[in-house]
């Protein structure tokens, strides 16, 4: 090898790189991935193969196989203790299952990684409570949640740059905080805790949100609000919604879109909404046999 | 791969308009916060020599040599102090074992004090007496750099650090928590304290070292003394400048968002271990450094700097001073000493039942302890001006 040779490759290197970087293109054939960069060129974002959690014995999950397509908004029912929390926890590493496959796009085994590199990877989740820093102010809880090194020495030296002070002041408009945002998040209502939370989800980019009952405690009147939200994010985004407001999900779906149920851990039905509620085996789970 | 969601995408709806967010009052550093580091640093370095060592015995303003060493030891207690509050106030995790931290700078300082001894002992022997009494023919292993200044200076830091990165470690990545982690770091410095109270660990046994004679060959004056308290008073006043910087910084409000929030943290992609065994190692290393400071003022180091009391005590200065604010906890440790030496020469049988009373009311009405009253007071006169 000669230095030219060197100097020669290492410009068709950044070429090709640059290339690469404007062609606005993920990972897929003959274009090399960078780390933790998910695959989404099969069509799916989220992929659940027979995952079975036991919890001394009683199976939270039991066979559980569940597909989520790329910038599908899928709304997953179910009455208590049919496994809804334990998916998400299995998705999002807060639990191991005994058996099964997770995967996130069509190459990251999310049963491989730990919390905080599936948040990494684009995995965003919502808590049933809403869970946000109560001492600390609406904007900082947004800030700390910004997509960018996550490392220590980051946090001790990084500054927020005019874009991010953007970005953020568009989150702050889209959640309806913007007047709030110096209050401490403590002090927020309960729906406007919920609306933090989704904040702090879209602060992170995630291409596959998790929402665990996202409106509980909202009124009608921010419920409405929420799903508008939901279906805008629909399409640039892959989200997984865990519901028991049917009049809610009723307006997620607008009648064309599946809808899950689970019961005893694994799938009972999938349709669309009318078809599933008409289903004899989902009335008689609701209303008991 | 998916593009970034646009501003465009937002729902139809009413609200202010779009804009770029204001990042909000920060932490205020303007010329008040200044002016009092200013004062601080002239009290320390020039106002107390001064009134120690130039102002004659008997005039107004003379400061006793008792008040210059009680004083010094204060300091370096606010410096655990402030190590505390940034593990406890700030991320959360209440450590009953930084005793041992503060110990172990201690004795790193001390054996280096025990060599400059020499031969001026009572054996006339060059090695401390109680080895010489113990009839030991070389030094232990541990001692192997001790005659060296810089070596063991570089320990007073290492070896509080190493401890709690160690422990640290493995203690965090099992997820250990709460008051589980607090009985477990009083476990830790129970353990060290039976250890070091053994005479064959090599280092004094139950008597410590003490009967200091010199540092880098200059003997221990009271010139000296008042040196080690204005070099103590710097970096009280050095930590707490980097201590502010932390806690102002995007990582100080992590640490804020784990102690309000972990499972939120670790669900936005933040690995709560590596802020957590930061903050926690740094908090050591200070500890350690506060030690050493103060067994040449003091004049001893012993087994009882480990026990699981003094652990506590040092929580208590936080808490009365308030926690989560970085000017409290020192002010609770000049507090709490401040008192417990007017006490135990007033009322000596009645302190630790004052020291019970104080935390027990502290917890009870002043969640906030002595700054979080002064603000509420504050915002009270406030209110009635208005």
């Amino acid at each position: 090898m000669t230095p030219e040779l060197m100097a020669a490759g290492a410009q068709a290197r950044a070429a090709y790189e640059q290339r690469s970087a404007t062609a606005g293109k993920g990972g897929g054939f003959g274009r090399p991935l960078s780390a933790g960069e998910v695959v989404f060129t099969q069509g799916v974002a989220l992929y659940l193969q027979d995952v079975t959690v036991s919890f001394d014995g009683f199976k939270a999950l039991n066979k559980l196989s569940l597909t989520i397509d790329v910038g599908e908004l899928r709304c997953i029912i179910g009455p208590n203790g049919a496994g809804k929390t334990t998916m998400m926890d299995c998705i999002t590493g807060k639990a191991r299952p005994d058996s099964g496959k997770v995967f996130f796009g069509s190459n990251i085994d999310l049963l491989r990684l730990n919390e905080p590199d599936i948040a990494q990877v684009g995995v965003g989740r919502k808590f049933q409570k809403p869970t946000v820093y109560e001492q600390l102010s609406v904007f900082e809880n947004l800030e700390l949640n910004l997509r960018n090194d996550r490392s220590v020495r980051a946090g001790l030296f990084s500054r927020l740059s005019g874009e991010q002070l953007d970005k953020l002041g568009d989150l702050l408009t889209l959640i309806h905080l913007k007047a709030e945002a110096q209050r401490t998040a403590g002090l927020l209502s309960h729906g406007q805790k919920q609306w933090l939370e989704i904040g702090m989800l879209l602060a992170q980019e995630p291409k596959l949100l998790l929402l665990d009952e996202p409106v509980a405690g909202m009124t009608d009147e921010e419920t409405e609000r929420t799903a508008e939200l939901f279906l805008t994010l629909e399409g640039q985004h892959s989200l997984v919604v865990v519901e028991h407001d049917m009049k809610f999900v009723d307006q997620l779906t607008e009648g064309r879109k599946k809808v899950t149920v689970l019961h005893e851990g694994s799938v009972l039905a999938e349709g669309l909404l009318s078809d599933v509620q008409n289903n004899q085996k989902v009335v008689e789970v609701y209303l008991g046999r | 791969m998916i593009p970034p969601r646009s501003a465009s995408g937002a729902p139809p709806q009413g609200g202010a308009p779009s804009g770029p967010a204001e990042p909000g009052p920060r932490l205020p550093l303007g010329a008040r916060f200044w002016t009092g580091v200013l004062v601080a640093v002239i009290v320390v370095a020039v106002v107390v020599p001064l009134m120690n060592l130039a102002v004659p015995e008997g005039h107004v303003l003379h400061l006793s040599d008792f008040y210059v060493s009680l004083f010094g030891k204060i300091l370096c207690y606010a410096i655990c102090a402030l190590a505390m509050d940034l593990i406890w106030g700030y991320t959360g995790i209440l450590s009953l074992g930084h005793g041992l931290f503060f110990a172990l700078g201690g004795y790193a300082m001390g054996m280096y004090l025990m060599r400059q001894i020499g031969t001026d002992g009572q054996y006339k022997s060059h090695m401390p007496d109680f080895m010489v009494f113990l009839d030991w023919k070389e030094f232990p292993w541990a001692w192997a750099l001790s005659d060296s200044f810089i070596a063991q200076m570089a320990l007073v830091v290492l070896v509080p650090g190493l401890l709690a990165f160690v422990f640290g470690y493995f203690a965090f990545r099992s997820r250990i928590k709460g008051v589980y982690f607090s009985i477990i770091t009083q476990a830790l410095t129970f353990a060290a304290m039976l250890l070091f109270f053994r005479n064959e660990t090599g280092f004094g046994g139950n008597n410590g070292f003490t009967d200091f004679k010199r540092i880098l060959g200059a003997p221990i004056t009271q010139n000296m003394k008042v040196l080690l308290f204005v070099l103590s008073g710097l970096t009280l006043v050095g930590f707490f400048l980097m201590s502010r910087a932390i806690v102002g910084s995007k990582a100080g409000r992590v640490l804020q968002a784990i102690r309000d929030a972990e499972t939120r943290v670790m669900f936005s992609g933040y690995d709560p271990i590596a802020y957590k065994l930061a903050i926690w190692t740094l908090s050591a290393v200070m500890c350690g450094v506060a030690g050493a400071l103060y067994v040449p003022q003091v004049g001893i180091i012993n087994p009882s700097e480990m026990s699981p009391a003094a652990g506590i005590e040092i929580a208590i200065w936080a808490a009365v001073g308030g926690r989560g604010t970085l000017i409290g906890p020192i002010i609770g440790a000049f507090f709490v000493n401040g008192a417990k030496s007017w006490f135990t020469v007033a009322f000596p049988e009645f302190w630790l039942f004052f020291l019970g009373a104080l935390f027990i009311a502290v917890t009870l009405f002043l969640p906030q302890g002595l700054l979080g009253l002064y603000r509420k007071l504050r915002k009270r006169a406030s209110a009635d001006q208005a």
